[in-house]
């Protein structure tokens, strides 16, 4: 396969970095401030999981990495994406359009309305080599099976031709996986793969994705809701809230103690298989309309911490220690009250 | 437990959806076995809780105990009566007493009606029990009941988010003091955070107003958290039942162990202590179950005679004896404890 030289990889250099970025949405109530300064860092082999509820700005970062967000209504208000290096935001369409596909990649929640239902997964697999890799239809197909069967789809050379909804949710996002491994990119940004899939199927794709990331040695981000699938498979954690990452910690010490007020409420909210709790601690209230984001912290109207700093000061997202001043390592909060949190 | 009535009694219930080739001359061709052979009961105050994957049939069961579908075979008793043959003023009565609360709360509710009016309509429908004189303030109190300021009682669903609207369902639900309600992943569409104020409430409803839960809903971890007992549908049939911690804690059916192995668990020690089942495959069409028994085409332990011989949902002769949790119905020729959610 001839394909040009990917630049060598610069010591020091993320493979991905998402830099202080700030997305907005124009409404009729005003801008919607979706992504309002999110940093994150990805290396070869990394799986970060980018965790959050619905409105948090998590999958409006994914898109504006990956280009596809709507402009308009959206718009980048800052920031920069660098791929090894260099400022995604400032190049050519032509320039991005090279690294989108090709060196980085994206798997979909919804596999069934992601295909096209008219063409066959054969024909939809093999379009990225004929149009990426110039090849003949003949050898696009041969390319396709071969996919398929690495993703494990039982019969692949049978089921080439077939459609998309000839499958299962579970193999359709095993064919959204294939497609997003067909050029072996650098980077695969997953937006909640299984959050469709039942529980014993969810395992299968999960385990999948896994397995597959650590052989090509890719980076992984994992955008999700879901607490379980995160300590499942990520290396590290960002936690978002109203489009700011709150928290950022190794996936073992997040889970251990958590050092943000919402994380620990996150934490303690979900119910847990291994042992019938009484009540559930529920986080009160609700998350913030993104056209009118609290002043101060935005979680001040929800934290059961909140004191007068926290309505006037909007906190940074400074390096977590440990008690005795010395450092964890990877970790972050936005919290005037990490120590409190985590220690106390 | 065995001294008391059951509440809701369902024996062999059936649902089969007849599928037909042509367009004037209509063939049955075949049928979805949605709901086969299914029979549990329901006690007064109590949660039972069904799980299941998608297509297992569990949504079906909700309709048939709602009577929104009439059974193909089987029954089902409210108190003593088969509410499938009951004269239509009959049907009524009962309706009144089994409520329902829906999976999404943006559609279940409707756009163009005021929440007072959305409370209020069951009132409507049944004038003889609607309360004499100002129904508006009833409604007023419904919605203080679950945590709605009263003051919201003239605004649009689209206003509330979808933990509030989720809340409006649930007052409608109680509106007219029913005995049980049919909870059909009530919710799965909720944020994490919103998810466990809404089960705080329906727990605190359930113990004010000695409510009866049937809880349908595929995440295992928040059917522990709510139900006394737990019924685990796999293609159209109960696989085991059993309390809370019987299911749990002691599984003997291997699609329950699979299932359970397979949670992810918010917490990465537990997950890398734990083992995990991974099946193979996915759940056959229900068209055209296996023969035997259904799970056996992604079953491990599966011999000839699970192709042959469908396992009855009973209490396994071996186990008849055993002190603890094992002894509970379920429906696998070799059934076996084995803990996949400790360890």
């Amino acid at each position: 396969m001839s394909i040009e030289m990917t630049k060598a990889e610069v010591p020091g250099v993320p493979l991905l970095e998402v830099r202080d970025l700030h997305v907005e949405f124009h409404t009729r109530e005003g801008a919607a401030k979706a992504v309002n300064g999110v940093s994150y860092t990805v290396d070869a082999g990394e799986t970060l999981a980018v965790l959050g509820e619905s409105g948090s700005g998590k999958s409006v970062t994914a898109q504006t990495i990956m280009g596809i967000l709507d402009m308009p209504p959206g718009r980048i208000t800052g920031g920069e994406i660098l791929f090894r290096g260099e400022d995604m935001l400032k190049m050519s369409e032509e320039e991005r359009q090279r690294i989108r596909g090709d060196k980085i990649a994206m798997i979909f929640q919804d596999a069934l309305s992601a295909l096209n239902p008219v063409l066959s997964v054969g024909y939809q697999l093999g379009e990225m080599f004929r149009v990426h890799r110039g090849m003949s239809r003949k050898e696009a197909k041969a390319k396709a099976v071969e996919l398929m069967d690495r993703v494990r789809i039982p019969a692949a050379k049978e089921r080439v031709n077939d459609y998309p909804h000839q499958f299962s949710g579970g193999m359709r996002q095993r064919i959204m996986i294939a497609m997003a491994l067909a050029l072996e990119p650098d980077v695969i940004i997953a937006d909640e793969p299984t959050t469709a899939l039942d529980v014993t199927v969810q395992a299968q794709v999960m385990d999948l994705l896994a397995e597959l990331q650590r052989d090509f040695e890719m980076g992984l981000i994992l955008i999700t809701h879901d607490l379980g699938v995160v300590a499942d498979v990520a290396d590290k954690i960002a936690v978002m809230y109203a489009g700011r990452i709150v928290e950022t910690a190794p996936v073992h010490e997040l889970y251990k103690r958590p050092a943000h007020p919402y994380t620990k409420g996150l934490l303690e909210s979900i119910p847990r298989l291994d042992h019938k709790g009484k009540e559930l601690y529920a986080i009160q209230g609700l998350p913030p309309s993104l056209t009118a984001i609290p002043q101060g912290c935005a979680f001040n109207p929800r934290c059961p911490m909140a004191q007068d700093v926290c309505f006037t000061d909007t906190p940074p997202l400074a390096e977590v220690l440990e008690q005795d001043g010395g450092p964890i390592g990877g970790r972050a909060s936005a919290c005037h009250f990490w120590k409190e949190t985590i220690h106390g | 437990m065995a001294d008391r009535e059951p509440i809701l009694e369902v024996a062999n219930l059936v649902k089969h959806f007849p599928l037909t080739q042509g367009i004037l001359f209509k063939r049955q061709i075949g049928a979805v076995k949605a709901v086969d052979d299914v029979s549990f009961e329901l006690y007064q105050g109590e949660t039972l809780g069904i799980v299941g994957e998608s297509g297992c049939g569990k949504s079906t069961v909700a309709k048939l105990l709602m009577n929104l579908e009439q059974p193909t075979s089987g029954t089902i008793k409210y108190k003593g009566d088969d509410i499938s043959k009951l004269s239509s003023r009959a049907l009524r009565a009962v309706r009144r007493n089994i409520q329902m609360v829906f999976q999404d709360p943006y559609t279940s509710l409707n756009p163009r009606m005021t929440v007072g009016d959305i409370i209020g309509e069951p009132f409507e429908i049944h004038p003889d029990v609607a309360p004499k004189g100002d129904r508006r303030k009833k409604v007023r109190e419904l919605l203080d009941v679950v945590g709605l300021n009263p003051e919201y009682i003239n605004r649009y669903p689209h206003q509330f988010s979808g933990g509030q609207r989720q809340r409006i369902g649930i007052a409608r639900g109680l509106a007219l003091n029913p005995e049980i309600i049919i909870c059909d992943e009530p919710v799965s569409a909720l944020d994490v955070s919103v998810q466990a104020q809404v089960i705080n409430l329906m727990e605190r409803l359930q113990d004010e107003f000695t409510l009866s839960y049937v809880f349908i809903a595929h995440d295992l971890s928040i059917v522990r958290h709510i139900s006394d007992r737990v019924g685990v549908m796999y293609l159209g049939k109960l696989a085991e039942l059993g309390t809370d911690g019987e299911i749990y804690d002691h599984p003997t059916h291997p699609y329950t162990q699979a299932l359970l192995s397979a949670v992810p668990q918010p917490d990465p020690e537990v997950r890398e202590s734990r083992e995990r089942i991974i099946l193979a495959g996915d759940v056959p069409s229900p068209a055209n179950p296996p023969s035997g028994c259904r799970f056996r085409t992604r079953c491990w332990k599966a011999e000839d005679r699970c192709a042959q011989e469908v396992p009855v949902l009973a209490i396994p002769e071996r186990f008849a004896k055993e002190k603890g949790g094992v002894a509970h119905p379920s429906a696998c020729h070799f059934a076996e404890e084995r803990d996949v959610v400790h360890v």
